[in-house]
C-alpha cells in the first residue's frame, strides 16, 4: 500500500441557489486580466444546460478523457502520445472563443464624454478581441435559469442521453445549478496530454497545477481535460487553470470560491488515496463501475494501517487527523451521498457532488400525500422533478441506484429530522430504511445543516519545513525582466517568464487611478484590464504581438 | 460512453509500448518524479513557475466594509488592498454565532457585491464635478452680469424664459463639461438660496432611500435638507415596497423576523418572494431549515430560481395571490374554527386580534351594514378617550366591557398603567352565536367580477343589542366575509368546497388562480395543522411579487389572516417575513434625530413620494381613472370624486396626508404677511383657506409657483429606477425627451377640485442636482453631478431586518480624484450656502404644515375615521384635528452649516421620542460630548461635534437603543409606566454595554432590545416581531390595541375593504384601452408586464456592472413564453420592442419555458445607459424598465388621521405600485442603430 493525500471538495447541490457569487469572487481574485478575459475557474451552469464551453460534455466531438483501448489498457481518448506529437501544430479538438464567448465590454466613457446631442448618450458594447461594435450572442452563462429554453436546452449533451422522456414545458420544468471547478482528478487527463510534461500533480496536496515556465502553449491539455477546465491565455500563449487557492490552502483557509459560497454547499477536506490503485481503477471496464471503482482507492484514515503506511510515506500527523475529521471523507464514504461528475470519463475527479433533491411532480401531490411523510417520500424518489436518469447520466455514468440512494439518505433525513422539528419522538425507522442508524442521521444532518465553518473546512496547512514549497516567494517587482529589470527580455513576453498578474493589474490600476484620462494613450506597454477596459483603444492590442517589449 | 466489455488487462497500463517509451525518455528530464504508471508527474518543490499566483494572492491590509443603498443584504465584506488600490472584495465570516444548535450567518454576501469594486476605476465612474455646458456657460455669463453673486446669476438663469428653456431642453443630450468642485457647490447652494428667496423652502426637495444601509450618507443630505426647511421625499412606499397592510393590521410598519429565525418555522410559504435572488445571503436558511423537516412550498407564477427547493410549487397566476389566499382563510376558519375549536387558535385571537370586538350594525335598504367598532363613549362613558375605547362582550356575564390596551388609553393620564393587554381575567366572546342572539343579514361586497367592480354579498351573521346598538363581532363578520357557513344564517352561502359560484371556496379560487382546489385547501390544512402543533411556527415569506399590485394591501390583508387566526405573529419561526425594501435602522432614534436635524428645529418636512411624483410629473393629466368604479356599490355618489388628482387634494388639506409644496404662496412670505398684519400667522393661514384666498399647491400643481424647483438626488437612481412613468418624468418635470404615447384625458373626465392648465408644463425643475459614483440615468439628466466616494471609501453604518447586527464602512481607499463623500459634499453645499445666505436670507420665520401624526395624540383627532371636509362644509378647518397642523419655525439660515456640524439643543430639552416611547437623551450627549469633542464658537458652541463621519456615526450609537443600553432599559421604564407591564428586564441584561463605531469596525455587532422595536434579543434569541406584545401584552399601536382584521374607517367602507377580499388586478383594457390580455395582432402579442427583481444588478449592485453584464446577457432583456414568443414570431435574442401608451422599450428576448403563458418580466432597473439602441416606435432612445409603467394611486391609501391609519414617514402612504401595467411585444427590425 501507498499512501497519498488528496484536497478535495464536495459540493451539495441540493442547497446551490445559483447565485454566482463563486465565479465573481473567483473571477476577481485569479482572472481579471488580459488573456484570460474570457476565463472563469469557477463557473456555474443551469442544468439541463448546454454548460460551458458549450456542450463540454460531448465527447464524441471534444475527446477528452480516457477511453479503454485495445486489451483494456487505457489511453487519451483524443489519441495516444504519437498522435499528439504529430498534430502538435494543429489541434482540431479545441473549443474556439464563440465556444466559450467572445468577451466584450461597453463604451461606458460615452456616457460622460457625448458631446450635445439629439438622444440620450449610450454605452455600446465593443469586443474586447477585436475592438470592433458587437451584437452579443453567448456569454458564459448564456442559459442561466433555462433562459433560451427549451431549443437551447435541448441541446445538453447529456440531456440527449437521457432514455426517459423528458419534456421541456412549463408544468414540467426542473432546473439545478452545477459549479464547476478544475477536478484536481486522481488520474489527469490533462497532465498526460501534455507534450511538455508542464502539467503536474503536487505530492502533499495533489493539486494539479501547470508548471508556467515550461509550458509552450500547445493546448493539448485544453483538449485533454474533459471537463475544459483547463484553459488558454491568449496574451501569455501559456495554459492556465483553477489551482485549488493553494496560496490559500497552504495556509489552512478555504480556497475563495468555497469561502465565498453564500448557500454553505462546498466541503474541503483531507482525503487519503493509495496511487498504486488509480490506473486500476480508472480501468475498470464497466463505466458504472467506476464510482464504486474510485472509492476503493480510498483509504480510511481510521485503519491504523493506512495510518501506518501514510507515516511511512512522509504524511505528518496533523494531516492524518484531518483527513479523519475530512467532511469530503465522511460524505463519500460514511454517509454514500457525494457522487463524482461523469465518472465515465475515467480521470478520477476529485471535487463530488451530493445530488439535489427536487421536490416530486404534482403527480404525487396530487394523490393527497404528504411529500413528508417517510414511505411516500422514498417511493417518490423516482417522481421527482428532477430526472433520476439526468442525474445518473451526470455522476454515475447512468446508474441509478447510487443517486437513488443518496437521494433516499436525503429524503429519510428530512423525515426523521420532521419530528425533532416538531418535538414529537423520532423514529428510528426511518434511518434504518435506507441503511443507517440514527447516529448517522443525526452527524449527516450537523454537517449539510448546521454546516459550521470549522466544519466544512477542514484544511491542515502546509508544512513549510518539509520542502522547497515556499522558495518561490520573492519581491513582487524584482522577478526576472520584470518592470524592476529592464523590461521584457529579448524575445518579448512570449518567450521568457510572465510578469505576475498582480503587479500587472496594479500597475493598469495605478496608471488609472493617477491619470485623468479614461486610457493613456501614452501608455506604451498597453496594456489593460479588461474588465476594466473602457473602449478606448484597439482590443487587438491586448492579444500577444510580437515586439511589444516597451516596459 | 460505451464500456469495453473484454475486462481489465492483466496489468493496467498506458495505450502503447511506443508512447510508453517515449514518456520514459522525456520524463527522464523532468525533475519530478513520474508515477510508475506514466499517467502524471508528482512535484516536490520548485515551483517559481506559479509564483504570480501567490504573488496575486498577496496584499497589504484587508478592510471591512459594505455596500450602501438599495440593498437588504448589510453584509460585511472585506476588502483588499495592495499599495492603495483596491483589488477584490469577499465575505467576511466573522458574524457572531447565532447558537450552535442553527447555521451561521457567514459568509453574507452575493455576485453583485463580489463585482462592486469593479465601479472604483472603471470608465463609468464618475471623477469630475460635470455641468451641462451649456448650463454652465450661461451661469459664468450671468455671474459677470451680476457683479458675481451667484445667488443673482442663478436668478438671471432659471428665471429667464430664454435661457431657461435652453438648458432644460438639453437634459439628457449629453454635453457636460468637467467644473470645478467650487463651481459646481456654487451653482448648487446660488439655486437652493434663490428658490427659498423667491419660491419658498419647500420648493427645495431631497430623495435617498433606505437610509439602514449607509446612516450617516443618508443623514447628512437629509439634514441639510430639513435644516432649510426642504421637503425629504419618502421611498418606501414610493417603490411600492411598504406593504400598506402592515400599518392597517399591526400599527407598525415591516417589523419582520431576521433570516435565521426562519430556521425555527415548521412550515414556510415562500409567497412571491423569490429568496435565492433576491435575498441571496439568506436563502441558505431556507435550504438548511429542510433539512430540519421543515416543509417549504413557492407560490409562484413562473418556475423561478426558489421554486427548486420547493417541496410543491403553486403556480397562481400573477396578481391573484389574494384569491389564493382567501380560499386558504375559508379552509382554516371553516375546519379548525367552526368544525372543531382549536384551543391554541382561540386563545390566541381573543387576547392578541380584533376578533372578539364588537361591530354596530346599521340598518340601510333591508340590511344591515357593518360600521364601526362599538366604544366606550357608545356605552355612554364620558372618561378620557372613551370614543377610542373598543369593547368586549364578557362570556361570563355576557355584559359589555371595556377591556386594557386600545387607544384611547394611550396618551391621556387615565390611561397610565392600563394601555396593556392584560384581560384581567375576563374572557371574551369570539361570536355571539347561540345564546339569544338573532341572524340579521348584512350587505358585503364581492370584487371578483371581470372589470373588478364591486356586487353585493349578502350574508348572515348573529347579532344582539348592546346599549341600544344592534352589534356583532369582527369573528362573525369575518366567518360571513369568507362564506363560511354555519347553521341558521340567512344568505348566499357556498355549498362546499367544490362550490366555484361563491367566495371564498377553494373551487372559487381555482378557477382564477388556476391552483388546483384540493391543492389549495391541502396546503391551507397542512398550515393550519403545522401552526397548531407548534404554538405557531408557521411562516409566510412574502415578496414584490404579491406586493407591487394596486391591490397588494389586500393581497396581503388575506396574508397576514392566515398567520393571526394560526396564532403565527409574535412567536419565534412564525409569522409574516416581508423583505421588501425597507431595512430596519437598528439603531433607530439616533439617526431620525440627526437626519432630520431634530437637535435643532421641529418639525420637518416629509412628504409621501407617489402624490408628490403623481402631481409634479403630470401624471395626473393622463389618468382616467374614475375612483368612483372602485368603490362599493352605491358608494361611489357619497365618495363624490371624479378623479385621483381630487382626492389627494383633499387628503392633504383634511391633514391626513402630508403636501409639499403646501400652499400657492411662499411659506415665509405667509409669516411675513400675516406678521405685517399683526396677525398670528396661524390663524391669518387658517383664514385665509377658509376664505379661498389662499390655496393649497396641490390643487392647482402646474402653476409655476407650485412647481418643486430644486431636487437633489444622492445614493439613488430616480430617473433609471423607482420612477415610475418614466417618461412622464422625462417631458413634465425634467423637460427632456419622452416617448409617452397617450393622451391627456379629455375636458369632462377632468378633476373637478384641480386646477387644469394648458398647455401642461415642460421641465418644472430649476435644477436637478445629482451625487454618484457612476453615469446613471439620473445623473445623464442632471444640471450638475457631484463625484460621490464608493462604500469602500468612506465611514459609515449599516443595518437590516435580515440579521440583527450593525456594522461599520471604512475606507479601504482615500477618494480618488475629485471624489469626496456624500458627508462631505452636503458639509460643502451647506458652507457655500451659509455664506450666501448672510446676503440674501438671514434669519426668516417658516410656516410648517404638517400631516395628522401616528404614535401620537392626533391620532384620537376624528372618532370613528370620519371623513370630513372643512372646505366642502362638512366641518371647521381646526389646525391638528380637520387640517393640518401648523407650526412657525424659525430659520437661521446664515447657520445652517454651524447646525450641520454640531448636536443641537433640543435634545436634551425634548429628549427624543420613538414611536411613542420617549428617550432622555441628556447622559448620552454629554458622552457624545467626551466621545467627539466640541464646538468652539458659532451656533453650535459648545455642543457635541459632528464635524467628521466618524462623529455622526457615534452620535447614531450613542443616541439609540439598540446600540446604547442604558437610553433601552430607560426607554422600556416608560413603556412600563404607559403599560403597567414589566418590560426593561429584557434590556437590563445589556444595560451597560453601549456599542461604539470601533466595535462595528472590529466585528458586526449584535445590537440590544429596545423598544424601539418589537422583537426581543434577550438571552440571545432570534428576532422576532411583535414578541414583547405577545409575551409582555404590550398592545400593537392600533386602534384596539390588537391585530386588525376590520377597518372602521368611512373610506375603508365605501371602497368595500373593511375586511380583507379579493380585488383582482387592475383591468388595463377596460380601464385604460390597452388590448386584452394574450390578444395576437400585428402590432405583437399583449402580455402582463412585470418587472420583478433581477439576479444580474438588485440590490447591491447596478445594471451596468461588466461582470453582470458578462455573466448574463449583456443588455436589456424581456423573458416570455415559448408560446407567446411563437404567436409574434420571436426568437430567443431577438430584438423586440415592448409599447403601451406610456412609453417604449427595446430589448433583446429571452424565451423560455420557465415562464408562464401571458406574462412578460422585464427585470428590474434595466436602464437606458448600456446596449439600449434607438426604439423604432419613438425614434428615442429605447426606454427603461419604468418606461411602460404609470402611477394608479389607490385612495384608501390616502387616508389618515385615525388611530393606525396615520401618516408617519415611510410608515404609511400611497403607494407606486406597478404589477397590473399590460404591454404590447413584437419583433422589430434586427438592425438596431444607436
Amino acid at each position: 500500500m501507498q499512501v497519498m493525500a488528496q484536497v478535495a471538495m464536495v459540493m451539495n447541490l441540493d442547497k446551490c441557489i445559483g447565485c454566482h457569487t463563486c465565479s465573481v469572487t473567483c473571477k476577481q481574485a485569479w482572472t481579471n486580466r488580459t488573456g484570460v478575459e474570457y476565463v472563469w475557474f469557477n463557473n456555474v451552469e443551469t442544468r439541463p444546460g448546454q454548460g460551458y464551453p458549450r456542450r463540454y460534455e460531448d465527447q464524441e466531438r471534444w475527446r477528452g478523457g480516457w477511453e479503454l483501448g485495445r486489451r483494456g489498457r487505457l489511453r487519451l481518448k483524443a489519441g495516444g502520445r504519437v498522435r499528439k506529437l504529430l498534430t502538435i501544430f494543429s489541434n482540431p479538438l479545441m473549443p474556439n472563443i464563440s465556444d466559450y464567448y467572445e468577451p466584450w465590454t461597453y463604451d461606458y466613457e460615452n456616457l460622460m464624454t457625448a458631446g450635445p446631442q439629439q438622444t440620450t448618450p449610450v454605452a455600446r458594447p465593443r469586443s474586447l478581441l477585436s475592438g470592433k461594435d458587437i451584437r452579443i450572442s453567448w456569454s458564459s452563462n448564456w442559459d442561466d435559469s433555462l433562459g433560451g429554453g427549451p431549443e437551447l436546452t435541448r441541446q445538453d449533451p447529456v440531456l440527449e442521453r437521457v432514455s426517459e422522456e423528458v419534456r421541456l414545458e412549463f408544468e414540467k420544468a426542473f432546473m439545478f445549478y452545477l459549479p464547476r471547478i478544475c477536478e484536481h482528478c486522481l488520474n489527469p487527463s490533462c497532465a498526460a496530454s501534455c507534450p511538455s510534461g508542464a502539467i503536474y500533480k503536487r505530492t502533499e496536496d495533489g493539486i494539479v497545477l501547470v508548471d508556467q515556465d515550461r509550458c509552450r502553449g500547445w493546448r493539448m491539455c485544453v483538449t485533454g481535460c474533459p471537463y475544459k477546465k483547463v484553459y488558454f491565455n491568449h496574451r501569455t500563449g501559456k495554459a492556465e487553470k483553477c489551482m485549488f487557492c493553494y496560496p490559500r490552502v497552504e495556509v489552512g483557509m478555504p480556497t475563495v470560491c468555497a469561502e465565498t459560497c453564500v448557500g454553505r454547499l462546498r466541503y474541503i477536506g483531507v482525503v487519503l488515496y493509495d496511487p498504486e490503485r488509480v490506473l486500476g481503477a480508472a480501468s475498470t471496464p464497466d463505466p458504472k463501475d467506476l464510482y464504486r471503482a474510485q472509492r476503493e482507492v480510498f483509504l480510511d484514515p481510521y485503519d491504523p494501517e493506512v495510518q501506518g503506511a501514510a507515516e511511512r510515506a512522509g504524511i505528518p500527523p496533523d494531516w492524518i487527523e484531518a483527513a479523519q475529521a475530512s467532511p469530503v471523507w465522511s460524505l463519500i464514504q460514511r454517509f454514500e451521498v457525494a457522487l463524482p461528475l461523469h465518472p465515465e470519463y475515467r480521470t478520477l475527479p476529485m471535487v463530488w457532488y451530493v445530488p439535489p433533491l427536487s421536490p416530486v411532480v404534482d403527480v404525487l401531490r396530487d394523490t393527497g400525500h404528504d411529500a413528508e411523510d417517510a414511505g411516500n417520500l422514498f417511493g417518490a424518489i423516482d417522481a421527482l422533478r428532477i430526472p433520476i436518469g439526468y442525474l445518473a447520466e451526470l455522476f454515475t455514468a447512468g446508474d441509478p441506484g447510487p443517486v437513488r440512494g443518496a437521494l433516499q439518505r436525503l429524503a429519510a433525513m428530512r423525515s426523521y429530522m420532521r419530528a425533532v422539528n416538531l418535538g414529537d419522538p423520532p423514529d428510528p425507522s426511518i434511518p434504518a430504511a435506507v441503511g443507517m442508524d440514527e447516529r448517522d442521521v443525526q452527524d449527516m444532518y450537523r454537517l449539510l445543516a448546521l454546516a459550521k465553518y470549522d466544519e466544512r473546512y477542514v484544511i491542515p496547512a502546509a508544512h513549510a519545513e518539509a520542502g522547497e514549497r515556499l522558495d518561490e516567494l520573492a519581491c513582487t517587482l524584482d522577478y526576472e525582466g520584470g518592470p524592476g529589470m529592464g523590461g521584457w527580455g529579448p524575445f518579448g513576453e512570449g518567450s521568457g517568464g510572465v510578469t505576475p498578474v498582480a503587479v500587472e493589474t496594479f500597475h493598469a490600476l495605478k496608471d488609472r487611478q493617477r491619470t485623468g484620462a479614461f486610457v493613456d494613450p501614452a501608455d506604451g506597454r498597453r496594456r489593460v484590464n479588461l474588465l476594466n477596459w473602457d473602449g478606448r483603444g484597439e482590443a487587438g492590442e491586448l492579444l500577444p504581438q510580437d515586439g511589444d517589449a516597451e516596459g | 460512453m460505451t464500456p469495453d466489455r473484454r475486462g481489465p488487462a492483466a496489468t493496467p497500463g498506458l495505450d502503447g509500448e511506443v508512447t510508453e517509451a517515449l514518456l520514459r525518455l522525456g520524463r527522464h528530464l523532468r525533475r519530478g518524479e513520474t508515477s510508475a504508471d506514466l499517467r502524471t508527474i508528482i512535484e516536490v518543490g520548485g515551483r517559481e513557475a506559479d509564483a504570480f499566483y501567490r504573488d496575486r494572492w498577496s496584499h497589504d491590509k484587508v478592510v471591512r466594509s459594505t455596500h450602501g443603498v438599495n440593498c437588504t443584504g448589510s453584509c460585511s465584506w472585506k476588502v483588499y488592498v495592495k499599495d492603495d488600490i483596491i483589488t477584490w472584495e469577499a465575505q467576511q465570516t466573522d458574524y457572531p454565532s447565532v447558537g450552535p444548535d442553527r447555521p451561521e450567518y457567514e459568509p453574507r454576501g452575493c455576485p453583485r457585491g463580489a463585482a462592486f469594486s469593479w465601479y472604483t476605476y472603471s470608465p463609468t465612474r464618475v471623477r469630475y464635478p460635470y455641468v451641462r455646458g451649456v448650463l454652465l456657460q450661461m451661469f459664468r455669463t450671468a455671474k459677470r452680469e451680476a457683479g458675481g453673486d451667484p445667488v443673482e446669476a442663478w436668478s438671471l438663469v432659471a428665471d429667464n424664459p430664454k435661457r431657461r428653456a435652453a438648458y432644460v431642453s438639453a437634459r439628457g443630450k449629453g454635453g457636460f463639461v468637467r467644473a470645478s468642485w467650487r463651481e459646481a457647490i456654487e451653482i448648487a447652494a446660488a439655486a437652493h438660496v434663490h428658490t427659498i428667496r423667491r419660491w419658498g423652502p419647500d420648493r427645495i426637495a431631497g430623495f435617498s432611500p433606505i437610509p439602514a444601509m449607509s446612516m450617516v450618507s443618508h443623514a447628512v443630505g437629509a439634514r441639510f435638507i430639513s435644516l432649510i426647511g426642504g421637503v425629504m421625499l419618502s421611498f418606501y412606499d414610493w417603490f411600492a415596497d411598504l406593504p400598506v397592510a402592515s400599518p392597517q393590521v399591526f400599527g407598525d410598519q415591516t417589523d419582520v423576523p431576521e433570516s435565521a429565525d426562519w430556521w425555527d418555522a415548521g412550515y414556510l410559504i415562500m409567497w412571491g418572494a423569490n429568496l435565492p435572488v433576491t435575498r441571496t445571503p439568506d436563502a441558505h436558511w431556507m435550504a438548511e431549515a429542510r433539512y430540519r423537516g421543515q416543509k417549504v412550498i413557492a407560490v409562484s407564477p413562473d418556475y423561478a430560481d426558489n421554486v427548486k427547493f420547493a417541496d410543491e410549487w403553486l403556480h397562481a397566476q400573477p396578481g391573484t395571490d389574494g384569491a389564493l389566499a382567501m380560499a386558504m382563510g375559508h379552509v382554516i376558519l371553516n375546519e379548525f374554527f367552526v368544525q372543531r375549536e382549536t384551543p391554541y387558535f382561540t386563545g390566541y385571537v381573543k387576547r392578541y386580534t380584533d376578533l372578539p370586538f364588537l361591530i354596530k350594525l346599521d340598518e340601510r335598504d333591508g340590511y344591515f351594514v357593518p360600521r364601526k367598532f362599538l366604544t366606550a363613549a357608545d356605552l355612554g362613558s364620558e372618561s378620557e378617550g372613551a370614543a377610542f375605547k373598543t369593547v368586549l362582550l364578557d362570556a361570563a356575564t355576557d355584559e359589555p366591557f371595556v377591556p386594557n390596551g386600545s387607544l384611547g388609553f394611550r396618551f391621556g393620564q387615565q390611561g397610565e398603567g392600563r394601555w396593556n393587554l392584560d384581560l384581567e381575567g375576563r374572557d371574551p366572546l369570539l361570536t355571539l352565536a347561540g345564546g339569544g342572539a338573532e341572524a340579521v343579514p348584512v350587505r358585503l361586497v364581492r370584487f371578483d367580477t371581470p372589470d373588478g367592480t364591486g356586487r353585493v354579498l349578502r350574508r348572515g351573521v348573529p347579532a344582539r343589542q348592546v346599549a341600544g346598538h344592534l352589534v356583532t363581532t369582527v369573528f362573525d363578520l369575518l366567518l360571513a366575509n369568507y362564506g363560511v357557513r354555519r347553521e341558521g344564517l340567512p344568505g348566499d352561502w357556498p355549498s362546499g368546497y367544490d362550490d366555484p359560484n361563491h367566495p371564498y371556496t377553494p373551487a372559487w379560487q381555482e378557477a382564477i388562480t388556476s391552483v388546483p382546489a384540493a391543492a389549495a385547501a391541502r396546503i391551507a390544512r397542512e398550515f393550519a395543522d403545522n401552526a397548531a402543533r407548534t404554538r405557531g411556527r408557521s411562516m409566510i415569506v412574502m415578496g414584490a411579487g404579491t406586493n407591487h399590485w394596486f391591490h397588494s394591501d389586500l393581497i396581503y390583508r388575506s396574508f397576514l389572516a392566515l398567520l393571526t387566526l394560526t396564532g403565527c405573529q409574535g412567536v419565534n419561526g412564525g409569522g409574516w417575513a416581508h423583505y421588501v425594501g425597507q431595512e430596519k435602522v437598528r439603531p433607530l432614534t439616533g439617526w431620525t434625530q440627526l437626519a432630520f436635524g431634530l437637535d435643532w428645529s421641529r418639525p420637518p418636512r416629509q412628504m409621501v413620494s407617489t402624490p408628490f411624483f403623481y402631481l409634479a410629473t403630470d401624471q395626473w393629466r393622463y389618468d382616467a381613472l374614475d375612483p368612483g368604479i372602485l368603490a362599493a356599490p352605491g358608494e361611489a355618489e357619497r365618495l363624490d370624486a371624479s378623479s385621483t388628482a381630487d382626492l389627494i387634494a383633499r387628503s392633504a388639506r383634511m391633514g391626513w396626508m402630508p403636501s409639499y409644496p403646501t400652499f400657492d404662496r411662499n411659506p415665509i412670505e405667509l409669516v411675513e404677511e400675516a406678521e405685517a398684519r399683526d396677525e398670528d400667522p396661524i390663524a391669518y393661514t387658517v383664514g385665509a383657506l377658509r376664505d379661498g384666498k389662499l390655496r393649497f399647491a396641490c390643487e392647482d400643481p402646474d402653476a409655476p409657483e407650485n412647481w418643486p424647483r430644486v431636487l437633489t438626488v444622492w445614493r439613488s437612481n430616480l430617473l433609471g429606477s423607482s420612477g415610475k412613468g418614466n417618461e412622464y418624468f422625462l417631458r413634465h418635470l425634467i423637460g427632456g425627451d419622452s416617448a409617452i404615447r397617450d393622451e391627456e384625458v379629455p375636458a369632462d373626465r377632468r378633476p373637478r377640485e384641480v386646477t387644469w392648465r394648458e398647455p401642461a408644463p415642460i421641465g418644472k425643475l430649476d435644477l436637478l442636482l445629482s451625487l454618484d459614483f457612476r453615469m446613471t440615468s439620473t445623473t445623464l439628466f442632471s444640471d450638475v453631478i457631484l463625484p460621490a466616494a464608493t462604500w469602500y471609501e468612506k465611514h459609515d453604518l449599516s443595518s437590516t431586518d435580515m440579521h440583527p447586527f450593525v456594522h461599520a464602512f471604512s475606507p479601504a481607499i482615500p477618494p480618488p480624484w475629485q471624489t469626496r463623500t456624500d458627508f462631505d459634499w452636503f458639509q460643502l453645499l451647506a458652507r457655500a450656502f451659509s455664506d450666501m445666505a448672510r446676503v440674501h436670507l438671514g434669519k426668516r420665520r417658516d410656516l410648517v404644515a404638517g400631516a395628522l401624526m401616528h404614535d401620537s395624540p392626533d391620532e384620537l383627532s376624528v372618532p370613528g375615521g370620519a371623513a370630513r371636509d372643512w372646505k366642502r362644509g362638512q366641518c371647521e378647518p381646526i389646525p391638528g384635528v380637520t387640517m393640518p397642523r401648523l407650526t412657525v419655525v424659525e430659520r437661521d439660515y446664515e447657520t445652517v452649516a454651524e447646525r450641520m456640524t454640531a448636536l443641537g439643543p433640543l435634545l436634551d430639552r425634548l429628549g427624543a421620542t420613538t414611536k411613542g416611547t420617549t428617550f432622555d437623551l441628556t447622559a448620552a450627549v454629554t458622552q457624545l460630548k467626551m466621545k467627539n469633542g466640541v464646538i468652539r464658537g458659532g451656533a453650535g458652541d459648545g455642543r457635541p461635534s459632528l464635524l467628521e463621519d466618524v462623529h455622526a456615526c457615534e452620535a447614531i450609537l450613542a443616541l439609540s437603543g439598540t446600540t446604547n443600553g442604558s437610553l433601552a432599559v430607560q426607554g422600556f421604564r416608560d413603556l412600563e409606566r404607559r403599560t403597567g407591564m414589566r418590560l426593561a428586564d429584557l434590556a437590563e441584561e445589556r444595560e451597560g454595554d453601549h456599542i461604539t463605531f470601533a466595535d462595528t469596525q472590529a466585528r458586526p455587532m449584535p445590537v440590544l432590545t429596545s423598544p424601539e422595536w418589537s422583537g426581543s434579543e434577550s438571552g440571545g434569541r432570534r428576532y422576532s416581531p411583535f414578541v414583547i406584545n405577545v409575551e409582555r401584552l404590550k398592545p400593537w399601536h392600533t386602534l384596539t390595541g390588537r391585530q386588525h382584521h376590520y377597518l372602521d374607517h368611512d373610506w375603508m367602507a365605501a371602497f368595500g375593504e373593511q375586511m380583507p377580499v379579493f380585488r383582482p388586478p387592475l383591468n388595463m383594457s377596460l380601464l385604460f384601452g390597452e388590448p386584452q390580455l394574450g390578444s395576437v395582432t400585428e402590432l405583437g402579442v399583449t402580455l402582463r408586464y412585470l418587472t420583478p427583481h433581477s439576479k444580474w444588478s438588485i440590490h447591491s449592485e447596478y445594471q451596468d456592472n461588466l461582470l453582470m453584464l458578462t455573466l448574463s446577457r449583456g443588455g436589456p432583456t424581456i423573458w416570455i413564453s415559448p408560446a407567446d414568443a411563437a404567436k409574434a414570431g420571436i426568437a430567443d435574442n431577438d430584438w423586440i420592442e415592448a409599447v403601451n401608451r406610456n412609453g417604449v422599450v427595446v430589448a433583446r428576448a429571452i424565451v423560455s419555458h420557465r415562464m408562464p403563458q401571458g406574462t412578460a418580466y422585464m427585470y428590474h432597473v434595466q436602464e437606458r445607459v448600456v446596449d439600449v439602441p434607438v426604439a423604432e416606435t419613438s425614434r428615442k432612445r429605447g426606454g427603461i424598465h419604468n418606461s411602460l409603467t404609470r402611477l394608479a394611486i389607490k385612495p384608501t391609501h390616502l387616508i389618515g388621521g385615525y388611530a393606525q391609519l396615520s401618516f408617519a414617514f415611510n410608515y404609511l402612504g400611497p403607494t407606486g405600485n406597478q404589477r397590473d401595467e399590460v404591454t404590447i411585444i413584437r419583433r422589430r427590425s434586427q438592425e438596431v442603430t444607436y
